[in-house]
C-alpha cells in the first residue's frame, strides 16, 4: 500500500497534481451553486416585493 | 484623403498640446530603463546582452501608458459621436489615430534611443537591428493598443483593464522584436515581425472600428 | 439552420431543456470521472519510460485540451452573438470563461509538475507553454473586461471581439510544438495517422478527457441558466426602482 502511494518515488509530484486538479475541480462545482442560490433568493426577495408598491 | 491627413495633423497637434507632448513619453521611457541596472546589477556584459529586450519592454510600457488618452479626449467632449457619423469611415479615422499616435509617442523614443543605449551599454553593432526592428514592430503596437483603447473608453479603472487586454496581444511583437534587435537584420523573427506588423495593419482598424461602434452606442 | 438554433435560443425555452437536461448529464459527468480516476490512478500500468508519472499525464492533457477547447468554443458563441445579436450565446461564453481559466490555470500547474521529474525544470519559455500562458492571461482580460463595463448590452459586445482578436492565439498553442523546436512533446494523439499511444494508456486518458469535458459543459449549462437568472434580477430591480419613482413622484 505504502509502495502505492510512493508512485515509485515521484509521489510528490504526482498527488499534488491531482490533488490541486480535485481542489480546482470542486472549487468551481461550489462557487457556481452557491452563485445559483443567490440569484435564486434575489429574485424571489425581488417578487415577493413586486406585489407590494414600495414608496 | 485630405480628411485622413487633417485627422492626423489634428491629433498630432492636439498630443503636443495636451499633457506635455512627447516629453512625458520619454521621460517615462529613460526612467523605467534606468531602473534596470539598479534591479539586475550594474555588471555590463550582462546589461548589453539584456540591452535590446530591455529597451524593446521600455518602448511597450510607454506606449501602453499613452494608449488610454487615444480616444478618451474625443469621447469626452463629444467628438468620437461626430467621428463615426463622419463620411470617412471609421476604420480610416482609427488608421488616421494610430499614425499620430505612433508619431508622437513612439518615433520620439526611437530617435532617442541612440542617447539611451548606452545606459545598458549596448554594443555598437546592435544599435542597427535594433533601430530597424523598433521601426518595424512598433506600428502593430499603436494598432493592436487602438483596440484595446476602443473597448475600453469610457469605463471607470479602464486604463488597467486596458493593458490587461492589450498586453497579451502584444507578446508575439515583443518576442519577435526583442529576438530581431538582438540579430541580423534579414533573419526570421524580424520577418515574424514584419508579418505580424502587417497582419495589425490589415485587421486592427476593423476591429478598432467595430470596438467604437460598440462603445459609443 | 439560423432558424432550428433560434428555437432553442429562446431563454424561457432554453430554461426549460437545460433544467431537464441537467441533472443527467450532471450524473453522466460523475460516472465518466469516476470510472476515469479509477483507470488512471488504479487499473493502468506505469509507463516503461515514465514510470509513474505518466500518471499526471491523465489530469494534465485533459485540462489542456480543455483551456484551448473551451476557448474555441468561447470564440465561437462570441462570433454567433455578435452576428445574429442573441444574448444566449453572449451568456453562455460569460459563464464559460472562469471554467476555461480554471483549466488553463491546471494544464499550467499540472504541466509543471510534470515538467519537473520529466526535463528538470518546473517551467521554461518554450513555444508551447508561453503561448498557454498567454491564453490564460487573454482569459482574464476576457473575465475583467465584463467586471469593469456595466452596461450589459456593451460589455457583451466589447468582450466578444476581444475574445475573437485572442482567438489568433489558439492556433499558435496547437501548432507551436510543430513549428519551433520546443522542449514539449509533439502531438501524440490528435493526429492525422492516428494516435501514437498504447490503448493501455490511451483509454485513461480519453476517459478522463471525456469526463472533464461533461464537466465542462455541465458547468457551463449551469452558470448559463444563472446568467440568464441574473439578467431577470436586474431587470425586476430597474422596474421597482422605477415603480418606486413613479410613487414618490405621485406622491409629490
Amino acid at each position: 500500500m505504502a509502495e502505492y502511494f510512493a508512485m515509485g518515488g515521484y509521489a510528490d509530484f504526482v498527488w499534488p497534481a491531482y490533488g490541486i486538479t480535485a481542489l480546482v475541480t470542486l472549487g468551481l462545482i461550489v462557487w457556481s451553486v452557491r452563485a445559483h442560490r443567490a440569484v435564486k433568493a434575489r429574485i424571489a426577495t425581488l417578487e415577493a416585493n413586486n406585489g407590494t408598491a414600495r414608496p | 484623403m485630405s480628411a485622413f491627413w487633417s485627422l492626423v495633423m489634428r491629433d498630432i497637434k492636439l498630443a503636443g498640446r495636451l499633457g506635455g507632448g512627447p516629453f512625458v513619453g520619454l521621460g517615462f521611457f529613460i526612467i523605467v530603463v534606468t531602473m534596470v541596472p539598479f534591479g539586475v546589477g550594474a555588471d555590463l556584459p550582462l546589461l548589453s546582452r539584456i540591452g535590446p529586450g530591455v529597451l524593446w519592454v521600455a518602448v511597450l510600457l510607454a506606449t501602453l501608458l499613452s494608449l488610454d488618452r487615444l480616444f478618451q479626449a474625443d469621447f469626452e467632449d463629444g467628438s468620437l459621436d461626430l467621428f463615426l457619423m463622419s463620411p470617412l469611415p471609421v476604420e480610416m479615422q482609427v488608421l488616421a489615430k494610430c499614425l499620430a499616435h505612433w508619431i508622437t509617442n513612439t518615433v520620439p523614443l526611437i530617435i532617442a534611443m541612440p542617447a539611451v543605449a548606452f545606459l545598458v551599454n549596448l554594443e555598437t553593432g546592435i544599435l542597427g537591428p535594433l533601430l530597424v526592428s523598433l521601426l518595424v514592430g512598433t506600428p502593430s503596437l499603436s494598432l493592436i493598443g487602438a483596440l484595446g483603447a476602443a473597448l475600453t473608453v469610457g469605463v471607470r479603472r479602464g486604463g488597467l483593464v486596458l493593458s490587461l487586454i492589450v498586453l497579451p496581444l502584444y507578446v508575439p511583437a515583443l518576442i519577435f522584436g526583442a529576438a530581431a534587435g538582438s540579430g541580423d537584420l534579414m533573419g526570421t523573427p524580424m520577418l515574424f515581425l514584419g508579418a505580424f506588423s502587417l497582419a495589425s495593419l490589415a485587421l486592427a482598424p476593423f476591429a478598432a472600428a467595430a470596438a467604437l461602434r460598440i462603445s459609443v452606442s | 439552420m439560423a432558424k432550428s438554433l433560434q428555437r432553442f435560443a429562446n431563454p424561457a425555452r432554453f430554461m426549460a431543456l437545460s433544467g431537464a437536461v441537467l441533472p443527467w448529464a450532471a450524473a453522466a459527468t460523475a460516472l465518466t470521472l469516476s470510472v476515469g480516476l479509477y483507470l488512471a490512478l488504479v487499473a493502468s500500468p506505469p509507463d516503461y519510460q515514465q514510470g509513474e508519472t505518466v500518471r499526471m499525464m491523465y489530469v494534465h492533457v485533459p485540462s489542456a485540451w480543455l483551456a484551448s477547447a473551451g476557448y474555441a468554443s468561447m470564440a465561437l458563441a462570441c462570433a454567433v452573438g455578435l452576428i445574429w445579436r442573441h444574448p444566449l450565446a453572449f451568456a453562455s461564453a460569460k459563464a464559460m470563461a472562469p471554467l476555461g481559466a480554471a483549466f488553463t490555470f491546471l494544464a499550467l500547474v499540472t504541466g509543471s509538475l510534470w515538467g519537473k521529474p520529466m526535463w528538470g525544470a518546473y517551467w521554461v519559455w518554450d513555444a508551447r507553454l508561453t503561448s498557454v500562458l498567454v491564453l490564460f492571461f487573454i482569459y482574464l482580460g476576457y473575465i475583467a473586461l465584463w467586471e469593469v463595463i456595466e452596461d450589459f448590452g456593451r460589455a457583451a459586445r466589447a468582450t466578444s471581439v476581444f475574445c475573437l482578436a485572442g482567438a489568433v492565439n489558439l492556433p499558435v498553442i496547437r501548432f507551436s510544438v510543430d513549428w519551433w523546436n520546443t522542449l514539449h512533446q509533439p502531438a501524440s494523439v490528435a493526429r492525422l495517422d492516428g494516435p501514437a499511444i498504447h490503448s493501455s494508456i490511451l483509454t485513461p486518458l480519453l476517459v478522463m478527457a471525456l469526463g472533464f469535458t461533461l464537466l465542462l459543459l455541465v458547468l457551463t449549462l449551469f452558470r448559463t441558466r444563472t446568467e440568464i437568472m441574473e439578467r431577470r434580477a436586474a431587470s425586476l430591480e430597474m422596474q421597482q426602482a422605477q415603480a418606486g419613482m413613479t410613487v414618490r413622484a405621485q406622491n409629490g
